[in-house]
């Protein structure tokens, strides 16, 4: 809706003369902006940012305060006690640990799969074979196997290897460690992320990658200077949705994380927490929100890019 | 601050600066193999190019989604068949008797345990409640929203607000609705939010909302909810955006205001971006596993597929029967990927 309105003025009409426009969609428009929507707005608005600021609240009580009375008790009693934070960074066990190793497996698992889906994504698109069809829809298809299955065998997988007979395709305890993390992550990620890359890549106007095609360059030479630095709205929006699943993601970092507590995350942290009733309760607060914080960053940096490159493909106006 | 917490926190510096200095090499060793395989693969002109081009793009992926999803997903149908048993045991005690636990074909034992079992048909009971209720109720405020929010000014904020607890984990997202949901026994002060209002509101003796069924469950869908309605207000607020103003003119002269207009115009127009997030939140519904595992570990008669099938797999050992329940999960979802498989096949057959 950025578009000018049309300056130019009609002569008086003598009949009742169409809507231009801006002015019909404010008309149309008009017909739900009405008090009562405004309200309802409203009003979902603060219910929606309730439970959080709830649990802000609580979060800058004292133990005490936060077992005998509601945060909301705070409008009456307000308080700044930081100690709860102070605790649960700082304490041994803290969470300045899975902080760090949360950093540690989102990063890479984010940055790996951005590029490999794209490849995957422009060649789907740009570079047709036959069965380049079937091989997208199985991909987007993939999309429905639980997690939870793949799993188990993923981790046969990384102990034992793959072999056929007494052949060893792949040796076992090769991948190891944060690295068994990083690509489980990538696989799981593919069907999604190949899935908005491609919807994206394939709207690149066809005449530009002819235009290089002409002047002699290779596939993966337009890949790289043509097709990546024009889905960087999609790779952007991707990205934000890998880091966030990434970051949250409590089932594959415990399958593979193992039970050492100092490559913990912090979702799993945050559950040891929650897990010992009572114990630890008034440092809940505090550790989740800790958690929030840095998706949130990722989200206000990118956003910009967010629904630009999600609605690819998905809209056609 | 005492001195050995010093030590623990120069400790504790020492080790996060090496390990975010070892992912910086990791992130920056592929990178690097990027390049040199680029590079190399450059150098080929003539026929071997366009192949060569296709198996590097596209290979990596390829071989990733079949060692990470096909396999497992071809390995789970079979193992669904049998009696495996992940305890690691070779042999257990039944009525004071040896018994080999070696794993043997058992047809379509586990389907049957699943759908007879009674605690596990509750699962599969509510786990259809959630793929039917949560991406309805999702899909319908989120469309309110972005129908409502179109026009307006000065929303930022409030989309800003509702699109906030998308980037909250689910752990998080728990953690916030448990506090919602606190129960102390009426009398005492409160410290749940639920609670309070309708005692304010005058039901002198409200259920400890958590515990109770069939109610619970509800009152934990509410969160998956809670957490999708942003990001589908988002998109579908953007499609309402990019419909062109000429079609809403063309409308507008034919005769069509507010309901008719949404109806017959708006909704038909963001139809594909409907389907998609549709899609989209009924598989995150499915695979929801954290919010039941963190909230109430799937007692009280609030398991869902998800949390169970991990029992199964992680807990009991009964990788047979956690298999029957992934194979059925699968099926749940099948129809709406195969559905969106022919859209998206009209799509690409019309570019």
């Amino acid at each position: 809706m950025t578009s000018n309105p049309p300056i130019v003025e009609a002569p008086v009409p003598a009949v009742r003369e169409p809507l231009k426009g801006r002015e019909a969609s404010t008309a149309v428009r008009k017909a739900f902006s009405h008090p009562i929507a405004s309200a309802v707005v409203v009003l979902l608005t603060v219910l929606w940012t309730i439970p959080t600021f709830g649990l802000f609240l609580n979060s800058l009580r004292s133990k005490q305060d936060v077992n005998d009375s509601g945060w909301w008790e705070w409008f009456a009693h307000p308080s700044f006690n930081l100690s709860n934070y102070h605790t649960v960074l700082f304490s041994e066990g803290g969470m300045v640990l899975p902080l760090v190793n949360s950093l540690a497996i989102t990063i890479p698992a984010t940055i790996i799969p951005i590029f490999l889906a794209s490849m995957a994504a422009y060649s789907l698109a740009w570079v047709r074979f036959k069965g380049s069809d079937i091989i997208f829809f199985t991909i987007f298809a993939l999309q429905v196997v639980p997690l939870q299955m793949a799993l188990v065998a993923l981790q046969r997988f990384y102990n034992f290897g793959a072999h056929i007979g007494s052949v060893t395709i792949f040796p076992g305890g090769f991948i190891k460690g944060l690295t068994e993390i990083w690509v489980s992550h990538t696989m799981f990620s593919l069907p999604l992320a190949v899935f908005l890359l491609h919807n994206f890549i394939a709207q690149i106007p066809e005449s530009l990658i002819e235009a290089a095609r002409v002047d002699g360059a290779s596939h993966l030479r337009i890949f790289r200077t043509i097709v990546l630095p024009l889905s960087m709205p999609a790779i952007a929006a991707f990205a934000i949705f890998q880091f966030i699943w990434v970051w949250n993601d409590l089932l594959v970092a415990k399958t593979f994380g193992g039970s050492d507590a100092s490559g913990q995350p912090v979702t799993a942290r945050i559950q040891n927490l929650s897990g010992n009733f009572g114990a630890h309760e008034e440092l809940l607060a505090p550790a989740g929100f800790l958690a929030i914080v840095i998706p949130l960053i990722v989200f206000v940096c990118l956003q910009r890019y967010f629904v630009r490159g999600l609605l690819a493909g998905s809209v056609k106006g | 601050m005492t001195p050995s917490s010093h030590v623990v926190l120069a400790s504790t510096f020492s080790e996060s600066v090496s390990k975010l200095a070892s992912v910086i090499e990791v992130v920056a060793g592929f990178l690097a193999i990027l390049l040199i395989v680029f590079f190399v693969a450059g150098r080929v002109t003539g026929r071997l190019q366009k192949p060569l081009a296709v198996v590097i793009c596209l290979g990596p992926a390829v071989v990733l989604a079949t060692i990470g999803l096909v396999i497992p997903a071809i390995n789970t149908m079979v193992l669904s068949l049998t009696n495996k048993q992940a305890s690691g045991q070779k042999f257990t005690l039944v009525n004071g008797k040896l018994v080999s636990l070696k794993t043997k074909y058992v047809g379509w034992d586990n389907y049957k345990f699943a759908f007879t079992d009674p605690s596990t048909r509750g699962t599969l009971i509510r786990t259809v409640l959630w793929i039917v209720i949560v991406p309805l109720v999702t899909v319908f405020v989120g469309l309110l929203l972005a129908l409502l929010t179109d026009q307006m000014k000065r929303v930022t904020l409030a989309k800003s607000l509702i699109f906030l607890p998308t980037a909250i984990s689910f752990v998080g997202a728990s953690l916030i609705w448990s506090l919602m949901y606190d129960y102390a026994s009426p009398g005492n002060p409160q410290t749940g939010l639920l609670s309070e209002v309708v005692i304010k509101l005058g039901w002198k003796n409200p259920p400890n909302w958590i515990l109770s069924s069939p109610l619970n469950t509800f009152l934990i869908m509410v969160v998956l909810v809670w957490i999708e309605v942003g990001f589908a207000m988002v998109v579908l607020g953007a499609a309402l955006k990019a419909i062109p103003d000429e079609i809403l003119e063309a409308a507008r002269m034919d005769g069509a205001t507010g309901l008719t207009l949404f109806r017959t115009v708006q909704i038909p127009m963001i139809r594909s971006t409907l389907i998609v997030v549709t899609t989209t939140v009924t598989i995150a519904t499915l695979k929801t596993f954290d919010i039941v595992f963190t909230m109430t570990n799937g007692n009280y008669n609030t398991d869902i597929l998800a949390r169970q099938m991990y029992n199964e797999l992680f807990v009991t050992n009964q990788t047979g029967r956690g298999a029957a329940l992934a194979v059925i999960l699968f099926l749940c979802v099948l129809p709406l990927v195969v559905y969106n498989v022919f859209q998206m096949r009209k799509d690409r057959a019309t570019r």
